[in-house]
């Protein structure tokens, strides 16, 4: 038999949701039991989150001050010596789990499965291709270890009230010194409901006009209690910076609803927001692709209809 | 001083619907019209750049396929590379055989910066670049939108999920491209006669010594699950009747 390692993505403080998406995806393989490593400065915090995760044997903590930001070529040696007791090693398919997988995958010189969707069977997945426009069956070999991203978009978080073991674990292993962090700059969602895990999102796109008629946006998004998404288009033109994006590059989400207001709807977003449970789209223009997916569409003016809704919820 | 080398994979073109075989076997890319990957073209454009601000001397690019991919690495030529490398192979390679196969050439040519793109749009594994740093024992820096190089050393700005990631890091190293990086230039009538003549040097696996493996098989290929065309309201007040009575406001 063998046993399942997921690498936790977190900020030195808190666990990222993505961690608890992958641990659903671990719960599909029966038989198979599952660990969360920590890789971090002082990774103590993060290790008791990752131990409330149901279905999680025991949180491997591993402290370095190395590990104070989540850099690929850092962590892969360090994981790839936890990997010699597990079959399968798991990360979210984030920028974090798509930059330090493969790396990891090379070192054990073995193939990387990207983004599973579903598992049919230990070594049997599905995973999407060509913008999620075919969806492509997998086996890989089983004499090798699994190493894979998962599409968190097709998991929902696995549930709390678990209670792991969490074991410390100092590993012998050089790590390289020509890759040094430097500064992150981001929105933090304008103190909002960050994307992955909001159940509401409401997204703006090239429609909107300008960075200044965004605040439309935000205004609604405050009066539902939603994050914040926008289109590509969106992002390139400046009305928003680039961790709102929704779409092929940027973020797959999958909330309760997503409304999208003046994004007409290029596959490339689309493969964003087809696993949210209810989409609903606003535009002016009734033959935008968006409104061939939409659950719910509306053909209008976005600058009156969004006050009439501020107003209606 | 030093060189760039740049990998160009012949992907399906962008505009490109892709539509599944009816029995499972595959995507339908008879007569389908064929491009350099886009995230490549970005990776090229930004290695020209470079060239042109006099920060490196020679720009190469590397296909891996049958000889229809020298069409790609003649894009490559025409938009401005010095000239270009052909792996010659009739296998479908997985990423990491390309990444071993990146090595033995950069063995031979020495590169200061590899750039490629983050991804392919064909099988979007996003694995390439990040394999090919762990086996040469490189830096890695990939979702990259702005690059600076200075002296033996490079700082890249990161399109990450929380925001925009500053690092540092030695060169030699592997740089995947984001779409932010650049938009690649139009290529011109006179560059593709050019570029006719710049050099094409073939090799194969067997002279690389790499043996191709299948390590994941393809047991077939659906089309995804279709979301339905849902219902158009007429305004405001129905939309919002209309959430409610789906429990969703």
């Amino acid at each position: 038999m063998g046993r399942i390692l997921i690498i936790a993505e977190h900020d030195g403080n808190e666990l990222n949701p993505s961690t608890a998406r992958c641990v659903s995806c671990a719960a599909e393989f029966s038989g198979l039991d599952c660990d969360i490593a920590v890789l971090a400065k002082d990774g103590q915090r993060i290790c008791e989150q990752a131990a409330t995760l149901d279905g999680v044997s025991n949180v491997v903590r591993v402290d370095n001050d190395a590990n104070e930001h989540a850099l690929a070529a850092i962590h892969a040696p360090q994981i790839a010596k936890l990997a010699e007791k597990y079959s399968h090693l798991f990360g979210p398919s984030t920028t974090f789990g798509k930059d330090l997988m493969p790396r990891v995958a090379a070192l054990l010189g073995v193939a990387q499965v990207s983004d599973i969707m579903s598992v049919i069977s230990h070594y049997s997945f599905q995973r999407p291709i060509f913008a999620g426009n075919a969806i492509v069956t997998v086996e890989t070999p089983a004499q090798d270890k699994v190493v894979a991203t998962v599409r968190t978009a097709s998991y929902q978080a696995a549930a709390g009230g678990g209670s792991a073991t969490i074991e410390l674990r100092v590993l012998d292993v050089e790590l390289p010194s020509h890759t040094r962090y430097r500064s992150t700059s981001g929105s933090n969602g304008g103190g909002r409901p960050d994307l992955q895990s909001a159940s509401v999102v409401i997204s703006g796109g090239r429609g909107l006009g300008s960075e200044k008629n965004f605040a439309l946006i935000y205004q609604l998004a405050d009066r539902l209690g939603a994050a914040v998404g926008a289109s590509r288009a969106a992002v390139d033109a400046g009305y928003i910076a680039n961790d709102h994006q929704v779409g092929q590059t940027g973020q797959i989400i999958s909330p309760d609803l997503y409304i999208a207001i003046g994004i007409s709807g290029a596959i490339q977003h689309i493969t964003g927001i087809k696993d949210a449970s209810t989409i609903v789209a606003i535009n002016k223009d009734a033959d935008a692709p968006i409104f061939e997916i939409a659950d719910i569409g509306l053909v209008g003016d976005l600058f009156t209809i969004i006050p009439e809704l501020e107003l209606l919820l | 001083m030093g060189k760039i080398l740049v990998c160009l994979k012949r992907a399906v073109d962008y505009n490109v619907r892709i539509r599944v075989k009816p029995d499972g076997s595959g995507v339908i890319t008879d007569g389908v019209k064929m491009s350099v990957n886009p995230f490549d073209e970005i990776a090229l454009e930004e290695a020209l750049r470079i060239r042109e601000k006099g920060e490196t001397d020679e720009v190469v690019v590397v296909s891996i396929g049958t000889d229809a991919c020298q069409q790609q690495l003649r894009t490559g030529l025409a938009m401005g590379a010095d000239r270009a490398i052909q792996v010659r192979t009739e296998h479908s390679l997985e990423p990491l055989d390309v990444a071993r196969i990146l090595v033995r050439i950069v063995e031979t040519e020495k590169p200061d910066l590899i750039l490629l793109g983050k991804q392919a749009i064909d099988g979007d594994n996003n694995q390439t670049g990040q394999m090919l740093a762990a086996l040469w024992g490189r830096p890695q820096a990939t979702f990259v939108s702005e690059l600076k190089l200075s002296g033996t050393t490079a700082t890249a700005v990161r399109e990450v999920d929380a925001g925009l990631e500053t690092i540092e890091f030695d060169l030699p190293a592997v740089i995947t491209s984001d779409l932010r990086l650049n938009e690649p230039r139009y290529v011109k009538m006179p560059d593709i006669m050019k570029a006719k003549r710049k050099p094409l040097a073939t090799t194969d696996l067997e002279e690389l010594d790499i043996t191709p493996e299948t390590r994941i098989k393809v047991v077939k290929t659906d089309s995804p699950p279709a979301r339905q065309k849902g219902k158009m309201v007429a305004d405001a007040a129905e939309l919002v009747a209309e959430l409610k009575q789906r429990d969703l406001a």
